[in-house]
């Protein structure tokens, strides 16, 4: 018998879901987690007129983030989002829909409590109609964002045609520098192979600086694989995915799990599997990082300064440069270091987990915010985790308003935005213009550098702060 | 769906790269149904009106004729961002029936199809050089044939787009995927059956 050709990790979830082949080599892919929130309402109300059902609603999964205010009770902010959470609670409830709601300390950012839960799992497909699904695949796990349409078509049939992506390696080796974490690994990734680098792939990250990361961290890494254009990113499983799943509400338990187990040892990519396009980054070169534009891409070590776009050679990306700084209020040349912040946000299904909370208050501790600063906790979980070892405390104390789960600043959706021209040093994923609110100004950064900056009142290299 | 055939119409160049969805719909507007009143307005809206409401004269759109475009060609990475779809739905309240572009943000390019908007792909010179004629012939149109695979040029010159087959039959008839798909019922069911028995545990 021939040897069987050795496969990736994508190659072997992607064919493990394939219900048909359609015409021009679309499959029709199952899908075997439909995470839901507030702006699925959209197509909940097509699929109703349609007079469709969830086909599989033990399968679909929903919860209120996008638009709920962060202040306590986590209320809606005007009579319109009211509607669409009611409406939200009223079709989950119709459809038999398993809805961790307001008030459920469960309730929290979709791709936050999905791996909490359980729900996420090696091998599984996962989608839902967010960009930053992908957060999902840092389990092995092939999961992407689609828009509400495809909501709806998930809803009806529990499946999608897909065209097969073609799949990227992106291995970081070594070992990461003190202060240095995920978020900077991910930013240097992205400033390496832009924001349309990962066009039509998928992206498996592996390397033993991926290998040493916590599933907190995996997940910030998979989290932005959007931002490099990729729909999906995923990390094999290991021990580190087996600890975190076990024993989770919707986790698999007894020989269920023993089996389930047998079966994501076998999921890793085969070693000689060809990969369509290979990109390698030194970990021990990664420097805290932060963007100074109006695209992921646009992102430097801490100790750079703001670039110049007269030593830009191409035309296209001067311009996009000056008008990127324009809209930053920057001026080239100006050490990244003396860019004065107006306020902090940490928080978003990037850096809203435990781990984020901890990096975060090991810089704050004893000291205190110079600017407006919120920590918005992913979940509701999270947020009781973390009060539990008393963060809660160090961040009070501290002067930073300690909120309750959502999206919030990140996307704004729930009017929770900076005001014009203000500059944010921001845990979250995107520094698009307008992203945090109309003019203002985002820098992308971790969890500990976001915290440094609302203690000085600067972006700040958290390395000097000597913690 | 409506369908897509073949559309001759004015085109207008979008040069910067990188154009996200929060740009070409703000977050604040996600929340209205397809098709509310003004949902025209909420296209490209903070970089198209000022504050006040009133058009901002350098915006590409705003300017004559390129305010009739039902055609837009952009530069890379077009739609990159966020999924959400009101993005073509705002381009679609506007008239805009096909994007031509190096290349698109996946998410968005799986929308447009889903959506009734035309997504073409063609390399990048050749669409820097359709930018640069409409720049240089304001009003020009553009030829997007798709049973025939082809734009034409303002200057008459013809380029071939790949397309997925798929795709293309779709767009062309305009059917609804969600009733093709339900006729796949039993290869879904055999398949469900198959795949618990395979994974059982994934049933949550």
């Amino acid at each position: 018998m021939a040897e069987k050709t050795p496969r990736t990790m994508f190659e072997k979830i992607w064919a493990r879901h394939v219900v048909a082949v359609g015409p021009g080599g679309h499959v029709l892919l199952y899908i075997d987690r439909h995470l839901l929130h507030e702006g699925s309402t959209h197509a909940f109300g097509r699929l109703e007129r349609a007079g469709r059902r969830v086909r599989r609603p033990d399968l679909s999964f929903a919860t209120a983030d996008h638009y709920v205010l962060t202040s306590p009770g986590s209320p809606a902010p005007d009579t319109e989002i009211k509607g669409m959470i009611e409406s939200l609670t009223r079709h989950t409830a119709a459809q038999d829909i398993t809805y961790f709601g307001v008030g459920d300390a469960r309730r929290g950012i979709v791709h936050i409590i999905g791996p909490e839960q359980g729900l996420t799992l090696p091998g599984v497909t996962l989608v839902c109609g967010d960009s930053h699904t992908a957060t999902h695949g840092a389990f092995g796990a092939l999961a992407f964002g689609v828009g509400s349409t495809e909501v709806e078509h998930v809803m009806a049939t529990q499946t999608l045609w897909q065209r097969k992506p073609t799949v990227m390696r992106i291995t970081v080796d070594g070992r990461l520098g003190p202060g240095v974490g995920a978020k900077d690994v991910i930013l240097a990734i992205i400033a390496q192979i832009g924001a349309g680098g990962g066009v039509g792939h998928a992206i498996e990250y592996a390397g033993s600086a991926i290998r040493a990361m916590s599933m907190d961290e995996r997940m910030t890494v998979c989290n932005m694989s959007i931002e490099a254009g990729a729909r999906a990113g995923m990390i094999a499983p290991d021990e580190t995915t087996y600890a975190f799943l076990e024993g989770r509400p919707f986790a698999p338990r007894g020989d269920r799990w023993a089996q389930a187990l047998a079966d994501w040892k076998a999921l890793p990519s085969d070693p000689g599997a060809v990969f369509d396009r290979e990109v390698a980054l030194d970990a021990g070169e990664i420097a805290p990082t932060v963007t100074w534009g109006t695209s992921p891409q646009d992102a430097l070590p801490i100790t750079g300064r703001v670039p110049d776009p007269a030593r830009e050679g191409d035309l296209a990306r001067r311009q996009s440069m000056e008008r990127a700084l324009a809209y930053m209020g920057l001026t080239p040349g100006t050490p990244l270091t003396e860019i004065q912040v107006d306020r902090v946000f940490i928080g978003s299904c990037t850096n809203s987990r435990l781990a984020d909370l901890r990096a975060a208050a090991k810089i704050v501790q004893g000291r205190r915010a110079v600017v407006p600063a919120w920590v918005v906790p992913g979940s509701g979980l999270v947020k009781r985790a973390a009060e539990h070892e008393g963060l809660d405390e160090i961040f009070k104390r501290a002067g930073f308003d300690w909120r309750e789960a959502g999206c919030s600043m990140c996307v704004g959706m729930n009017g929770e935005t900076a005001r014009e021209g203000e500059r944010v040093a921001s845990t979250s994923n995107r520094n698009f213009e307008g992203r945090q609110g109309m003019g203002a100004r985002t820098h992308l950064m971790s969890p500990a550098m976001a915290a440094a900056a609302a203690v000085t009142g600067r972006l700040t290299d958290v390395r000097t702060l000597g913690r | 769906m409506q369908p897509f055939t073949t559309l001759t119409a004015v085109a207008a160049p979008l040069d910067l790269p990188n154009v996200d969805t929060d740009r070409i719909i703000p977050a604040r507007f996600l929340r209205k149904p397809r098709g509310a009143r003004g949902y025209a307005t909420f296209l490209f809206h903070d970089v198209r009106f000022n504050a006040d409401g009133t058009e901002k004269p350098d915006f590409v759109l705003n300017r004559t004729p390129y305010r009739e475009a039902k055609i837009l060609v952009t530069a890379e990475n077009f739609g990159c961002g966020s999924s959400r779809d009101m993005a073509v739905w705002a381009l679609d309240a506007n008239g805009v029936r096909s994007v031509i572009a190096p290349s698109l943000g996946d998410i968005f390019h799986q929308n447009c199809f889903k959506n009734g908007l035309l997504p073409v792909i063609l390399p990048g010179a050749v669409v820097a050089d359709l930018r640069k004629q409409l720049r240089e012939r304001p009003g020009a149109t553009i030829t997007v044939d798709l049973e025939a695979q082809t734009v034409t040029a303002p200057d008459g010159a013809a380029h071939r787009f790949e397309i997925d087959p798929f795709r293309k039959q779709m767009l062309l008839t305009g059917r609804d995927e969600i009733a093709l798909t339900l006729g796949y019922e039993s290869a879904i069911a055999a398949f469900e059956a198959r795949h618990a028995a395979e994974t059982p545990w994934l049933i949550a």
